[in-house]
């Protein structure tokens, strides 16, 4: 669960990555990529060497979609409903939330990155739990 | 048994040589306790665990991640023989201490991320794999001998 303090920290970082959507998604699915290759199985239509347009671009759809649930952090399950229908009946990552919570990883370690110390303990955990949730939304629909 | 290719030796291998396995284990060790906080019914012994700060500070629990942090790196002198270095942790960790597995993965995870903040751009996602591959490694072999 989501305290006060947590969202306070996961919009202060948010703050971090504006500006930066297409790099950070770029990154966050190389390294997923790179890190577990099982996850390039849901790409197979995608050119995924590294500075391939298309992965820029999804990097940056993926980004935006994790702002939209920044900016609606109390409302998880309606803002990202669109997006949970389309993982549920047409991407059907599989298993639920595994795959997803490669991508948690992988952002995760984009953000250790870049913010290196300020990737603090606290704010690690709230970021866990945040894409934790959102993993959930999105596997939501499954069945 | 894992065949590590060279570039994964080396890859794993340069990180560790700048690794100070004592912060590097206390970071760990602490936060597995705050990210994931159930993993403190293992630790109902450490005293004070009541907030990030008070786990950070913990010298029960800094003491305790050098210890397991030390222990990697007995699985990197031994990349090629894991197994049968980790059997009688493996042993331990079943036996006596009733440690679910799942726990040896969210470890390796953490691990990776105090990695990522400590070498930022240096870890880069060629790294991530190997050590990514090297926790899984280490998680299997410590899970090895569960009955």
């Amino acid at each position: 669960m989501l305290t006060a303090e947590d969202k306070k920290m996961i919009q202060q970082i948010w703050e971090k990555v504006q500006g930066h959507q297409e790099d950070f998604g770029a990154e966050a699915l190389l390294r997923m990529f790179t890190a577990y290759p099982q996850t390039k199985t849901y790409f197979p239509h995608f050119d995924l060497s590294p500075g391939s347009d298309q992965v820029r671009g999804h990097g940056k759809k993926v980004v935006n979609a994790l702002g939209t649930a920044v900016k609606s952090i109390d409302n998880l399950s309606q803002a990202l409903s669109e997006l949970s229908n389309l993982h549920a009946y047409n991407l059907r990552v599989d298993p639920p939330c595994f795959a997803l919570q490669l991508l948690s990883q992988s952002f995760q370690v984009v953000l250790a990155t870049h913010l290196g110390k300020d990737y603090t303990p606290e704010v690690h955990a709230a970021f866990d739990k945040f894409l934790s949730a959102v993993a959930a939304v999105l596997a939501e629909k499954y069945r | 048994m894992v065949h590590w290719t060279a570039e994964e030796k080396q890859l794993i291998s340069s990180i560790w040589s700048k690794v100070n396995v004592e912060e590097c284990g206390a970071e760990a060790l602490a936060r597995l306790l705050i990210v994931y906080p159930w993993t403190q019914r293992f630790f109902a012994s450490f005293g004070n665990l009541s907030s990030p700060t008070a786990i950070s500070g913990n010298p029960m629990v800094r003491a305790h991640g050098k210890k397991v942090l030390t222990s990697f790196g007995e699985a990197i002198k031994n990349l090629d023989n894991i197994k049968t270095t980790y059997t009688k942790l493996s042993e331990l960790h079943c036996d006596k201490l009733h440690v679910d597995p799942e726990n040896f993965r969210l470890l390796g995870d953490i691990l990776i991320i105090v990695l990522a903040a400590h070498f930022t751009r240096d870890f880069t996602p060629a790294c991530h794999f190997a050590w990514q591959k090297l926790v899984n490694v280490v998680a299997h072999a410590l899970a090895r001998k569960y009955h």
